[in-house]
């Protein structure tokens, strides 16, 4: 199957300007295309008589008619390599003959790229690494110039500013009053980072509260932020609750951006009590216009065990579903209105509705994203 | 000089920076041109300085342009700095002085020179301190269109550039009128809150993002791009939005004019002197006919348009019938354009054509070049296809398999291109649809030979990035991680060079103090020489470059923010010196 893919890419995919060619002509004092009628002569050998191997000299391939007898399985396209592509017009090939009915390109996957010459590079010319006087002389001759001390500093400059550098931002991805039936409340969601694109130091404060009323909850995080991949975070670090009592935790969790755009934030506690607790939440912005997005929000809350003294059972302990539709007079500078959803479920709504409370409900939110 | 001195108005202003830098010296991180002080305007556009020794003066200024107005670096009182004009086989010294209350310096671009006074803090010397004069001295072996800017931090965006044009030792009988159009950007953003930006703020300039209702592409590509986490609008990292774009120092509202006679042959050298921005250059109705690329004669292609990238030059002839046309720098992502008028009627502005809209990226921009089967009959080959799509969600975006060992694999890199080809033929960007001539690199063929050499050794560098973090590298390490670790040539070695962009951005890769031949497909002994070469989104760009120029020298991306966020690394040449030389 390689054989055959390969026979087909070398014939269709291999790049116009690929290999530097174009005018063979020109070409009469290359080494490597001297032994061109024998190199066409092994080709023949291989693909069978069928084919003209005379034009190849004015690769004109147009003229190339790929009949459908051809055995492309036996088409031996390695020796290809030195051959001129460039000047191929592969829009002018009559491909309908082509059987590629064959072709498995379910095999995509286990294609060894690295064997195909996509461009440039003559594999007449070695690889590997430099000659050794490449590797003579001064570690770096400006400090042959300028005196090593001097240089030293400078280094340190260019290493401070071509890379890592550190950078800090504070987001108020929800500032916003929740208007329910019955009671108003108000939340915050705060964080912030400092540090360089794979290693920070990251907050996180959440906490809410009736209008009128005391704080019913409030945390904060302080978490180190490591790089495990292109786009999460690794946070570990540390969730002190400061509402409705005073709870310390220690927090793992990942954050980043998901497939389809999606910011994804998971993270599970470790209480000062020993209690487990898991919270996933998870937002997409849907842009309407340049300014208006409309960004679909999701949150669980999750217990490995009972928490009497915080209402809690075990379970998911609730979950919030809910859309934001913001205006970006500037991109820190975004006032939303939105609806969500929130129910207890499980245990947790047995023990709210053994209170006499609705575990669900919905809620209108008028809030300010805003970062700088 | 304690805090509380009161700085007497008969200070001159240059003791009074001394001063402030000093007073930032003891512990204020504030600059004084933060501190609401008032500084003197710089000059949009520039004058010239010539002849055997030059001065010059880095200092802290302000500017305006239009509706927008900030802080600027000027050198010699102006922004751009002054046009310095040489000839050909001349020695020149040049002081540099630096008023700034930070290290300065000034790279010579496409210069042939000593690797000493290349002007890269740290690669080259030392860097120019505060209050001190630094002297560059070494002859001029070339001739053509060139430009200087500071290699330090971020100082090029705020103004700290300017033209750079050598006359050859013979006349050039190709032209009646000479003029240099030096494209840039102005923002009144400082260049370290622009690199925040980018770095916390998901494409925080960009105003052109796909939007819900937007049917330039359909939902199938739409979630393939999403699939990814990658936006198809990414195309530039700083826009409009911020930038007002410059031509000589002037935005579209200060009404540039250039003035002609009818029947003149003028010859525009036009630069690119941004920062961050690859322009769309055409005169409507006004032929231009490329004669030098880089500095460096070609044969004559006329086209009618071409996309330059950042640090490129590119030598025009023009003929203009009478009367007047809009000269226009449209930015890639056409959020803004810089305009002139080129007129006969003095006083005439000639009225530009509108933006154009944005396009989007392609999946040959992913790095699926080889897979684009165009002007095959599908259909007849029993594939089912029912859109590019299909053929992208089979394949890993970031199969790291496909990577040379020696590239790193870490959070830096998002991408690696599945099938990356070589897009010499490419003209850029949006170009490539339109329905008159455009620049491609396949149509540059030196004017003079180069000797026939071929390269003993092939070398592979892959760009790589990460979008979302703002991480940009050669072979997935950034220049903070290499200092140390160069790329290594020998002395007049001759190697064959590939780049492969694992990203998709266009990179402006640029190698100081040599001239590379693009391997484009012209013959061998004509292929064209460059100093900066674009590399296409997900593709591969070649050159042959003979490493006879012994020292140390930058190799980087021209985007100022990429180098910044890492995408640099040293080459040397060795041994060093070479035995007879100095």
């Amino acid at each position: 199957m390689r054989a055959i893919f390969l026979a087909g890419a070398a014939l269709i995919a291999t790049p116009a300007m690929a290999q530097d060619h174009g005018d063979h002509s020109g070409h009469a004092g290359h080494a490597q295309h001297q032994d061109h009628s024998a190199h066409q002569q092994a080709e023949e050998a291989e693909a069978g008589a069928e084919t003209d191997h005379s034009t190849h000299q004015a690769m004109d391939h147009s003229a190339h008619e790929m009949a459908a007898e051809q055995d492309h399985a036996q088409m031996d396209h390695s020796g290809h390599e030195g051959m001129n592509h460039g000047a191929m017009d592969h829009s002018e090939m009559d491909h309908s003959q082509m059987d590629h009915g064959a072709m498995d390109h379910s095999q995509h996957g286990q294609m060894d790229h690295s064997q195909m010459n996509h461009g440039g590079m003559d594999a007449e010319i070695p690889s590997g690494p430099p000659p050794a006087e490449a590797f003579e002389g001064p570690a770096h001759a400006a400090d042959e110039i300028w005196g090593e001390d001097a240089m030293v500093a400078a280094r340190g400059y260019n290493r401070a500013t071509h890379g890592n550098a550190r950078f800090g931002v504070i987001f108020g991805e929800r500032f916003e009053a929740r208007i329910g039936e019955g009671h108003d409340e108000y939340l915050w969601d705060l964080s912030g980072w400092y540090g360089t694109g794979t290693e920070k130091v990251v907050f996180k404060s959440e906490g809410e509260g009736e209008f009128g009323g005391g704080v019913d909850d409030a945390e904060l995080q302080l978490l180190w932020g490591h790089a495990i991949g292109p786009w999460f975070d690794l946070q570990a670090g540390v969730r002190l609750d400061v509402e409705p009592e005073t709870t310390a935790h220690l927090a793992v969790g990942v954050s980043g951006l998901a497939p389809y755009m999606i910011h994804v934030d998971a993270a599970v506690f470790l209480s000062d009590e020993g209690d487990l607790t898991a919270r996933v939440e998870a937002e997409h912005d849907m842009r309407l216009t340049q300014q208006l997005v409309l960004q679909p929000r999701i949150e669980f809350d999750l217990a490995a065990q009972d928490i009497p003294e915080r209402g809690v059972a075990a379970g998911l302990v609730q979950a919030e579903l809910g859309a934001r539709l913001r205006y970006e007079f500037v991109p820190e500078f975004a006032p939303y209105i939105g609806v969500e959803y929130e129910s207890a479920f499980g245990g947790t709504a047995d023990i709210i509705r053994a209170a006499g409370e609705d575990p669900g409900g919905f809620v209108f939110l008028v809030g300010l994203r805003t970062w700088f | 000089m304690s805090n509380g001195k009161i700085i007497s108005p008969a200070l001159s202003r240059r003791t009074l920076l001394k001063g402030t830098g000093a007073l930032a010296a003891a512990g204020l991180a504030i600059p004084a041109w933060a501190r609401g002080q008032s500084l003197s305007h710089a000059r949009n556009g520039f004058g010239e300085v010539s002849g055997e020794s030059i001065d010059l003066t880095i200092d802290n200024h302000h500017f305006t342009t239009g509706g927008r107005s900030g802080h600027a670096i000027a050198v010699n009182g102006s922004v751009p700095g002054p046009l310095i004009r040489l000839r050909e086989g001349q020695d020149v010294t040049l002081n540099v002085t630096n008023n700034l209350d930070e290290d300065s310096s000034i790279h010579w671009h496409g210069l042939l020179l000593p690797f000493q006074f290349d002007g890269v803090p740290g690669v080259s010397f030392p860097g120019i301190k505060p209050g001190e004069t630094f002297q560059y001295r070494f002859p001029i072996r070339q001739n053509g269109t060139y430009w200087w800017h500071s290699h330090s931090g971020l100082q090029e965006q705020a103004g700290h550039y300017g033209p750079l044009v050598i006359d050859a030792a013979e006349p050039d009988p190709r032209y009646d009128r000479d003029l240099v159009v030096l494209l840039s950007e102005f923002t009144p953003r400082h260049p370290h809150e622009i690199a925040r930006m980018l770095a916390v703020g998901e494409h925080y300039f960009n105003r052109s993002m796909q939007t819900v209702g937007d049917g330039s592409m359909s939902l199938e590509d739409r979630l393939m791009w999403g699939a990814m986490r990658m936006n198809p609008r990414d195309i530039s990292d700083v826009t409009a939005s911020t930038y007002t774009y410059l031509i000589n120092g002037h935005g579209p509202a200060d009404d540039l004019q250039f003035q002609f006679q009818p029947g003149e042959r003028i010859r525009l050298r036009i630069i690119n002197g941004s920062a961050m921005t690859f322009f769309n250059v055409r005169i409507p109705g006004v032929p231009m006919t490329v004669i030098a690329a880089d500095g460096i004669d070609v044969d004559d292609v006329e086209v009618d348009e071409f996309q330059i990238g950042v640090a490129e030059t590119y030598d025009v002839i023009v003929t203009p019938p009478d009367g007047s046309h809009a000269l226009v720098a449209e930015a890639m992502d056409r959020s803004g354009m810089g305009v002139a008028s080129l007129t006969s009627h003095a006083g005439h502005r000639a009225t530009p054509p509108p933006l154009r809209e944005p396009v989007n990226l392609t999946m040959v921009d992913m790095g699926m070049g080889g897979m684009d089967h165009g002007g095959m009959d599908h259909g007849a080959m029993g594939h089912d296809m029912s859109g590019e799509s299909d053929m992208a969600m089979d394949h890993n975006m970031r199969d790291t398999s496909l990577l040379p060992p020696d590239v790193e694999v870490n959070a830096g890199v998002d991408m690696v291109s599945p099938m990356p080809m070589d897009r010499m033929d490419f003209p850029g960007l949006g170009l490539d649809t339109v329905d008159h001539r455009v620049l491609r690199y396949t149509d540059l063929r030196a004017r003079r030979a180069n000797p026939h050499r071929m390269p003993t050794r092939q070398l592979e560098i892959h760009l790589t990035g990460n979008m979302e973090r703002y991480m940009w590298s050669f072979d997935g390490r950034q220049f903070s991680a290499v200092t140390d670790d160069p790329i290594r040539f020998a002395y007049d070695e001759r190697v064959r060079v590939k780049l492969v962009n694992d990203t998709m951005m266009a990179h402006p890769i640029h190698l100081h103090g040599h001239f590379f031949e693009l391997v484009n497909g012209a013959d061998h002994t004509h292929q064209p020489l460059k100093h900066t070469v674009v590399v296409q989104p997900g593709g591969t760009a070649t050159f042959d470059l003979t490493a006879n120029e012994p020292g140390d020298w930058a190799f980087h991306c021209h985007l100022l923010y990429h180098m910044h966020a890492g995408m640099m690394q040293t080459v040397t040449v060795r041994p060093f010196p070479i035995e007879g030389e100095g």
